[in-house]
């Protein structure tokens, strides 16, 4: 199974989170939302100028722009 | 502590649950807006009556968690434990439970007895969605209510449980498991704080954020006496502990985990549909190609709504005050009282008013696309731009908004929800040139460039102000608001129709606490306004006005008796006759001028030269009055020259007036400050004035220049000042910068002190501004004068 960054994944892409880099209010706010590991995420598109993205996590739609997507590793399923 | 007989209720949950729907319901009207002591978080509270029983409402922030790194959070969590409220009802959306559930996991740490609202139950059985709420009550301890907010569903059944619970006091018992080793770690320092005896908090709790290090909570505890032990202990156990956990994370995650299993234990069907419809009205609307088209067309929409439809009302609103001050005019007699009230107090509540139908639509708008869900779509749709400014996509839409009004704008910034990404839209906003800067620059574009470069002139002005906003975004966001970066983590929430009730709630709870917070400002800032530019009222003046209108007077009755004898009247007959024409002239120029206005058409001119000829407009008076026409058409020449020339008199006279003001005074007094930038007294008088709304620049300068006019008919203006050698193209440039970036008018500050909820930051604004105009004029007329110009 390959691990990519969320934000090289493509659109239609499922994976479960296996790690989350960075730290301080960056790292707790996407915690807060759920992106922890062993959480399985979705990735439903990319805005039209390639920035944010737009991922499904349990049940609901979450924006988050490329650099935090950039600290979010994924198992690719 | 709670009124004898009252429950106090604290409303929580996430942001998008139903929350503020459900408050809405169950409050009504009965409802109060205030501000957390200190802090720019609105603070809603709201009373009702429910079987006898009086229930005080307390509408926490939405949050999705409860830690000390959001303000937020922070005072939604402070409400709880330090307030005191009898129950927590926690809102949580049905259709995204699990996630709602985190939240629920953290307010149960807070030992207060719970109610847990199972909201938007209709949109998760639409999905298939079924929940065993028995499970969940034994699994959470809190008493679970469904209801659908939307349709005031489950409303009665959540006040009953609500009182049952309050009444019986009980907390649930049930908190997070946090594993064997944490467990044991928040227990020993449990007792260490139960030997202090003198934390009041729940212990468990403080225990549990001692160990997370929570900023907030640590220095709750140092306020208490004999927790020193307490607070090295909790740092000698995460020494201990820190390399055998994250404690970082690891909290969070016990607390995800345990709303995993509340979740799927309670799960007993789950969603069946994949593609939801908000999913397919989201492939269109945010669609790589079509979503940045649609989202102009949305921002266009909304822009036009707010400005062009809300210009009509702002427009009667205006014509209303107008003709009341003409009516105080006739009704009181001249002098200090008339002008006080006409000028004064009626301007002034005229100027606040007509701010009312702006802001009403915007909050219309605003809390339509909030409601449906689009407002995420579009900040997801433009965040690439605004980040590239250092802001947030919804920045977007105050910044837009801007170009109409500064007063809309400001206020809609608070769709933003980060403090800082806030602060920094609402203090570049002013440079989006507002539309009452628009005649400003269109007169100095129109007196001193060739009609095909004014319309170049003027849109330079404009994207020079968007440049400025975008530097000043940078530097604000490096050097004011610096600190850890904010994360763009947002959610898009599912599309919803709104319902009407909703929306025109919160579009006239805006309007009043505008009215209310900041009306009495503007309306005092306008009243000074006017006693600075009408006070001192007895002026010297170097002429006898009143002798010269007799003095012209006298001169045209003897015309006038030339004129009836050269053309061989001299029966009052005829005399009756000729009079009734001119008034017939007169009333056919002053209908064609009406007309010409309400079709946004030049006034008719009419020559009145010696040797003018009648226009095409009197045809068919002379028609009618073949003998007597000639006659009468000198006799109204004769009438309309008298009219300029006692019109140029009091032109004269309001120049002088003005001219010995106080604003006047102020304007010479800062006169050395001004004339390093090419501009005079005059000018810096005018300035001044322009602080009660921009385009009052254009009819002080017409007044102070004896010349008249206002921003709807500058022509004269605009004749005076090409041919005044003082002014050069490079000062009329020069003076355009200035009114592009100097404060914005009195409304706009006050608006700017309710929403950023200080004076110091409505000062610092005024201060920056005026200095930046400043710095930016000198150079640039320096520049230009190097250069020749």
């Amino acid at each position: 199974m390959a691990i990519k960054k969320l934000k090289d994944m493509k659109p239609g892409e499922s994976g479960l989170i296996v790690a989350l880099h960075g730290s301080g209010n960056v790292k707790h706010r996407l915690i807060d939302m759920g992106l922890v590991h062993g959480t399985k995420i979705h990735v439903m598109k990319f805005a039209p100028l390639g920035d944010p993205v737009e991922i499904k996590v349990k049940n609901f739609e979450l924006a988050l722009r490329t650099s935090e997507a950039g600290m979010i590793d994924v198992e690719v399923q | 502590m709670a009124e004898k007989g009252q429950i106090r209720i604290a409303l929580a949950g996430n942001p998008n649950c139903g929350k503020t729907t459900m408050f809405n319901n169950i409050t009504g009207a009965k409802q109060h807006v205030g501000n957390y002591a200190g802090v720019t978080v609105e603070k809603k509270e709201g009373y009702t009556n429910f079987n006898g029983q009086e229930l005080l409402f307390i509408d926490l922030p939405g949050t999705y968690s409860l830690t000390a790194r959001s303000l937020d959070e922070l005072v939604a969590r402070n409400v709880i434990v330090n307030d005191n409220p009898d129950v927590i009802v926690n809102v949580l959306d049905a259709s995204n439970l699990e996630r709602n559930l985190y939240l629920a996991a953290q307010l149960l740490e807070l030992e207060k007895p719970m109610v847990i609202a199972l909201n938007m139950s209709d949109v998760a059985e639409d999905m298939g969605i079924k929940y065993d709420l028995k499970k969940m009550a034994e699994l959470t301890g809190a008493t679970i209510v469904s209801t659908v907010g939307r349709t005031n569903i489950g409303t009665k059944e959540l006040l009953e449980a609500t009182i049952s619970v309050a009444a019986s006091q009980k907390a649930p018992g049930v908190t997070v498991d946090y594993g064997d080793l944490l467990e044991g770690k928040i227990a020993e320092l449990v007792e260490e704080l139960k030997k202090s005896g003198t934390v009041t908090y729940p212990l468990r709790w403080i225990a549990i954020k001692l160990l997370e290090k929570d900023a907030d909570v640590i220095g709750k505890v140092m306020r208490f006496d004999n927790t020193e032990a307490v607070i090295q202990k909790a740092e000698a156990i995460r020494e201990e502990i820190k390399n055998q956990v994250d404690l970082d994370i690891v909290f969070q995650e016990y607390r995800h985990r345990f709303a995993v299993e509340v979740y799927n234990t309670c799960l007993t069907q789950a969603p069946t549909t994949l593609e939801t419809r908000s999913d397919r009205y989201d492939k269109i609307l945010t669609h790589r190609i079509w979503g940045l088209p649609i989202f102009m067309l949305v921002m266009w929409l909304l822009f036009n709504f707010v400005n062009t439809v809300g210009a009509v009302p702002q427009g009667w609103i205006e014509d209303g005050f107008t003709a009341l001050q003409a009516w105080v005019v006739t009704a009181i007699p001249e002098g200090q009282l008339q002008s006080l009230i006409s000028d004064g107090i009626i301007a002034g509540v005229g100027a606040v008013l007509s701010f009312v139908p702006l802001i009403l639509l915007l909050f219309l708008g605003i809390s339509f696309l909030e409601d449906t869900g689009y407002m995420a779509r579009a900040a997801f749709v433009i965040d690439r731009v605004m980040r590239a400014c250092g802001l947030h996509g919804k920045s977007f839409i105050p910044l837009l908004l801007g170009f109409g009004c500064s007063v809309p704008s400001v206020m809609g910034a608070r769709i933003l929800d980060n403090y800082k990404d806030r602060m920094v839209t609402i203090l570049i906003t002013p440079f989006m040139s507002c539309s009452a800067r628009l005649p400003v620059y269109t007169l100095f574009a129109a007196a001193f460039f060739p009609p095909e470069w004014s319309g170049t002139v003027v849109f330079g002005v404009y994207a020079l102000g968007i440049v400025f906003g975008i530097i000043f975004a940078k530097v604000f966001r490096k050097y004011l608001f610096s600190g850890e970066a904010e994360p763009f983590v947002m959610e898009l929430p599912p599309y919803h129709l709104p319902t009407l009730k909703a929306t025109l709630m919160h579009m006239f709870e805006r309007g009043i606490l505008y009215l209310k917070k900041a009306g009495t400002f503007i309306m005092a800032a306008s009243i000074l306004v006017w006693f600075i530019t009408a006070y001192p009222m007895d002026v010297e003046y170097s002429k006898d006005y009143d002798a010269l209108h007799d003095q012209v007077a006298q001169t045209y009755e003897m015309k006038d008796a030339e004129t009836l004898s050269h053309f061989g009247i001299t029966t009052d007959e005829q005399k009756d006759q000729v009079n009734e024409i001119v008034d017939n002239m007169k009333s056919t120029v002053a209908d064609a001028t009406s007309a010409a206005e309400s079709n946004q058409e030049p006034a008719p001119e009419v020559a009145v030269e010696e040797d003018s000829e009648a226009p095409e407009l009197f045809n068919d008076i002379k028609d009618e009055n073949k003998d007597l026409f000639p006659a009468a058409w000198a006799m109204y020449k004769n009438s309309a020259n008298l009219d300029a020339e006692n019109q140029k008199i009091d032109e004269e006279q309001k120049s002088e007036k003005l001219e010995q003001s106080y604003a006047a005074m102020f304007g010479k007094a800062i006169n050395p400050v001004l004339e390093p930038l090419g501009f005079d007294w005059k000018i810096g008088v005018s300035l001044v004035a322009g602080l009660a709304a921009k385009e009052v620049v254009v009819s002080t300068l017409g007044t102070i220049y004896a010349v008249g006019g206002d921003t709807d008919h500058p022509q004269a203006l605009t004749d005076y000042l090409q041919n005044d050698p003082h002014f050069t193209p490079l000062i009329a440039l020069t003076l355009m910068l200035f009114v592009l970036i100097y404060p914005p008018c009195i409304a706009a500050l006050a608006v700017i002190k309710r929403e950023t909820g200080s004076w110091k930051w409505m000062l610092f604004m005024f201060c920056y501004e005026n200095a930046f105009a400043w710095i930016a004029c000198f150079i640039f007329y320096n520049i230009g004068r190097a250069l020749g110009f």
